[in-house]
């Protein structure tokens, strides 16, 4: 065998390496850790644990200076891999190890698996009130909707990356065109008339000309959230119907008529429809008399199944979700005495670290059971 | 003699230990304690008023005892008789110097400052102790009276203090805000059971109570606009006034609903209790029983107070008998404070196991073993009596953790000692019960170590099994570590270390670390799987969640390690010490972040002895990595030695 090749298969069997490779990632978890201070949880996810590379801003520039998860994690499970199979040895005092590194291998990819498909919403209600869809609690949407029919609203909605980058949508549904001037990923607004030095709008039609916008760093606090501004021009066959500014600052709804139907201009959080709906019931914050320490949430909501006709009541609180139709709904927070905040989560493979975790921690019983007897057995015998 | 010397010593050290369970504090009254022992709700439980008392002065002035005067040789009081200055004679508690006050800022504030808080001892060796910081050289402790001129400074400098976030306040700010804080719940339970500057308020009730149905009758009488007794409607609606500002300035609920209401919400502070007399037409008796305590400890008749506390505990402990005895059992616990015997015991174990190195071994080595057991035994009662009061398990916050971090510890040292028979197992089990029930004492500074859990945390299944299993592999990582602490202060600064007994240190060392990795790693699942079960999400890179982590890779990364041949015992030994780094990076420093889902137990102060921790552990691991032939152990001895 060629030497290199040699050397690389004993670097990749080592147990050297696995531990070079658990101390990276020690450093990278508590470098993490103390990077949530200023990022939070979200951006520090993004930059330390799914990525390959961690970055380092030094003025403009971005420097790789450290493996990232990905990386780390990869290595890992090369090294768990390869040494499982040149070491290859079928025996009865190796299957606690066996049983656990197997279980750590499923645990790695199956998360990875969740870091891509896992999707998070939340749902937002009013006691009383019915919604048959949940929101992104990040993303953001331009809703064009005809609103002709006082019943029904036909929507097109555009994502908020494709705005972003500046894409023209030409839509069967729609008699025109949408164009993208400008867009901010973060913004605020103010009544021209409380800003008089701004800048002249880009927009020509609806709220636009008299909102100034300035434009505002991209946010990753946690309590706080990105209200993206975009500029777009509205261009039919003959000519273009002027530029409408929309942000996901919740403006007065823009109005315009064209081509003998009415339509409605808004930005709002993605939407996510499911084929039934929830309503909210009665929310319930109790707290333990004389204090103000919450001692339970809770929403008390029926569900109306996609038929239309049979309903369920649930209660959701603390420690109880709902799971309905690959969806789980939590209870995250609330907003006064009759509002609460559901987080609403699509994850397929939350079933898998319930199976690696248990294979892990039955093989490290084994394994650690293997030394004990024949340590007692040693013992015995002196 | 070698058997009945060990036997003598535990027997002598379990005599001190129930005793505290037997004695009543010193010069406090049977109806002094009776009183202590009444249940009132409180911070969202009921609890005896000894426990109000006992709290409310270890967060005020860092103790439980007080000291009546600045007076050299002044009067104790017990903190039940210490409450009943505060509710029934204010004039004379607010004499009393409970308010610490250490920073120098603040003390300027209120017109303080080293010279004029100088205590000046007589006498040379006194004099020469102040001066080697032994004895005190100023006071820490202020009286409410002292206190009070400058309150309105202090108040405005706590509304410029309090928006700024706990985590990036100045010294002075946080100082500030606390002292603030004292001062309220002081003033809270000032006002709980009797009105402000009232001097007899029995009186007034008695009054009050036949005048009563009159009262009522004009005051409905001049609402319908009929002809009534002005005097009489304007007497009552003072009244109301004053009960109204009274159930506002207090929260102590500490009068209880009518009979066979089990609802905890329908617990009363005194004023609110009062103002139903209006529309049921008779004065509460319990606050009527208060009022009757008050009058008779104000008074000093000592003879009717005990009549009264007598008759009102018995009339509650009708109606209430589980929670009287609950407080009862409670305040006997406060009294016998078993963490704290349990703390003296560990110690002597520490010193009978260190003697056995050098002497007497067999003897000494019995007495330590006996002494951990014993003290194992107290903390299991103290965790267990715990458990029970509060219906919940062990682990419910920072204060008991730190118990059962020491409890777990020992258990696993009891079974070392059982194997090994070297007196280690009792040496680290002294160090770490005595070290982690020192935590618990100063996290116990911080308020009711009873508390309620928050509506995140409310499950016991998963107190009971997450919590409980990951703290576990917190105690068997520092186990680990004070193991190999003992190894290498052994090995380096004393001949003691044998070739049998280095071995046998690296195998328990080895073992207790495979028992971490075990307890840790299923310890961070379940509180995977429950964060999965409460907020949709197996893993989330919380603070906390990655501090367990860590500890989990850290311990795979040990065994990984040994295993390779990449490091030999030395090497062990230095990675099992930065495993009390990282294990207290998880336990304390995740929490000084103050951000994520778990950062419910923030310590200020712990800032700084986490830091020492840590640089004494690098010390240590600095001094593992001596030559060898700079240990003495190894040494190879001088001819003829």
């Amino acid at each position: 065998m060629n030497e290199v090749l040699r050397q690389v298969r004993t670097l990749f069997v080592s147990l050297r390496l696995t531990v070079v490779l658990l101390s990276l990632s020690i450093v990278l978890i508590f470098w993490a850790t103390l990077d949530q201070v200023h990022l939070g949880v979200w951006a520090v996810q993004q930059k330390f644990f799914h990525s390959f590379l961690v970055f380092v801003k030094v003025g403009d520039l971005r420097f790789p200076v450290y493996p990232g998860g990905y990386l780390i994690g990869g290595l890992l499970l090369v090294n768990l891999v390869s040494a499982h199979v040149y070491r290859f040895k079928l025996s009865w005092r190796k299957c606690g190890i066996w049983l656990t590194h197997a279980g750590l291998i499923l645990l790695l990819v199956g998360e990875i698996v969740s870091g891509l498909v896992q999707q998070d919403f939340q749902m937002r209600l009013d006691e009383g009130e019915t919604k048959n869809y949940s929101e992104s609690i990040r993303t953001n949407e331009l809703a064009i909707i005809d609103a002709t029919d006082p019943k029904f609203d036909d929507v097109v909605a555009i994502p908020e990356s494709m705005l972003a980058k500046g894409l023209v949508v030409q839509n069967p549904k729609l008699p025109f065109r949408v164009v993208p001037k400008l867009y901010y990923p973060n913004s605020d607004l103010q009544m021209r008339s409380q800003a008089p030095g701004a800048p002249a709008s880009l927009a020509t039609q609806g709220i636009g000309p008299m909102v100034a916008v300035t434009p505002l760093e991209v946010t990753y606090a946690e309590d706080a959230r990105n209200w993206p501004t975009v500029f777009v021009e509205l261009v039919g066959p003959d000519g273009s119907l002027g530029t409408w500014l929309a942000s996901a600052i919740p403006l007065m709804p823009q109005k315009f008529d064209f081509a003998g139907r009415s339509w409605k201009l808004v930005m709002r959080p993605q939407r996510h429809y499911q084929p039934y709906s929830v309503t909210l019931e009665k929310f319930s914050h109790d707290i333990y008399p004389g204090t103000d320490i919450a001692k339970n949430f809770s929403s008390k909501i029926r569900l109306n199944m996609p038929d239309g006709v049979s309903t369920r009541e649930v209660l959701i609180y603390m420690n109880n979700p709902l799971r309905y139709s690959g969806l789980t709904y939590y209870q995250a927070s609330f907003d006064g005495e009759h509002t609460t905040i559901l987080e609403v989560v699509r994850n397929p493979s939350w079933l898998v670290p319930y199976i690696s975790c248990s294979a892990i921690a039955l093989g490290l019983v084994i394994q650690f059971m293997i030394h004990l007897v024949a340590f007692a057995g040693k013992r015995r015998r002196p | 003699m070698r058997r009945s010397l060990p036997v003598f010593v535990v027997a002598v050290a379990a005599v001190c230990v129930l005793a505290g369970f037997f004695e009543k504090p010193e010069g406090q009254s049977d109806a002094v304690t009776a009183f202590g022992r009444l249940p009132v709700l409180a911070e969202g439980r009921i609890k005896p008023l000894d426990s109000v008392a006992r709290s409310t002065l270890l967060v005020i002035q860092g103790r439980q005892r007080v000291v009546v005067s600045d007076k050299p040789g002044a009067d104790e009081i017990t903190p039940d008789e210490w409450l009943l200055d505060v509710l029934f004679v204010p004039e004379k508690a607010d004499t009393y110097p409970v308010f610490v006050v250490d920073n120098t800022d603040l003390l300027l504030l209120i017109g303080k400052d080293d010279e004029s808080l100088a205590i000046h001892y007589n006498g040379v060796i006194a004099n020469l102790l102040a001066t080697s910081d032994v004895l005190p050289t100023r006071r820490r402790r202020m009286s409410f009276n002292e206190i009070a001129p400058y309150f309105s400074q202090i108040e405005a400098q706590e509304k410029l203090a309090e928006p700024v976030e706990a985590q990036t306040r100045t010294q002075f700010q946080s100082a500030v805000v606390q002292l603030y804080g004292n001062l309220s719940s002081y003033l809270r339970l000032k006002r709980a059971l009797v009105p402000e500057g009232s001097k007899d308020f029995l009186t007034e009730l008695l009054h009050l109570q036949e005048s009563l149905a009159d009262g009522v009758a004009a005051v409905r009488a001049k609402e319908a606009g009929q002809p009534h007794d002005e005097a009489k409607a304007a007497a009552l609606i003072a009244e109301g006034q004053k009960f109204l500002q009274m159930g506002e300035s207090t929260d102590l609920l500490a009068i209880p609903p009518d009979e066979g209401d089990t609802d905890l919400n329908a617990w009363h502070n005194a004023g609110h209790a009062l103002l139903e007399s209006f529309g049921n037409g008779y004065v509460n008796t319990s606050v009527l029983a208060y009022a009757g305590m008050s009058y008779a400890w104000r008074q000093d008749e000592p003879g009717s107070f005990a009549h009264i506390v007598q008759l009102y505990g018995s009339s509650l402990e009708r109606r209430y008998e589980k929670q009287v005895h609950k407080a009862r059992v409670e305040t006997i616990f406060n009294a016998a404070e078993p963490f704290y015997s349990c703390m003296l015991v560990y110690l002597a174990a520490f010193f009978f196991a260190a003697l056995s190195w050098l002497k007497w071994p067999e003897t000494s080595r019995l007495s330590a073993w006996g002494l951990v057991a014993l003290g194992w035994a107290v903390a299991t009662l103290g965790i267990a009596t715990r458990m029970w009061l509060e219906g919940r398990p062990p682990v419910t916050n920072l204060y008991s953790s730190a118990l059962f971090i020491g409890w777990g510890s020992v258990a696993l040292c009891l079974v070392l000692e059982a194997t090994y028979k070297n007196a280690i197992g009792s040496a680290a089990a002294g160090v770490i019960g005595f070290i982690t029930l020192m935590i618990a004492h100063h996290l116990s500074l911080a308020g009711d170590t009873l508390e309620m859990m928050r509506a995140v945390l409310d499950s016991n299944f998963w107190l009971a099994t997450h919590v409980v299993v990951v703290t576990t592999g917190y105690a068997a990582t520092f186990l680990s570590g004070m193991l190999a602490v003992i190894y290498i202060l052994r090995g380096v600064f004393t001949r003691s270390l044998d070739k049998a007994t280095a071995d046998s240190l690296a195998r328990m060392v080895y073992g207790i670390v495979c028992f971490a990795t075990l307890f840790s790693f299923v310890g961070t699942t379940l509180g995977g799987i429950w964060a999965d079960q409460s907020w949709g999400r197996f893993w989330g890179w919380d603070p906390k969640e990655n501090g367990a982590m860590i500890i989990v890779i850290w311990n795979a990364l040990i065994l990984h390690a040994r295993w390779g041949g990449l490091v030999r015992q030395r090497g062990l030994m230095c990675l099992a010490v930065f495993g009390n780094i990282v294990t207290s990076w998880s336990w304390f420093g995740t929490n000084m972040l103050g951000i994520g889902l778990h950062s419910y137990g923030f310590t200020e102060a712990a800032f700084w002895w986490l830091s020492a921790f840590v640089a004494s552990q690098l010390l240590l691991i600095g001094v593992a990595n001596l030559p060898l032939d700079k240990w003495r152990s190894f040494r190879p001895r001088s001819p003829g030695a």
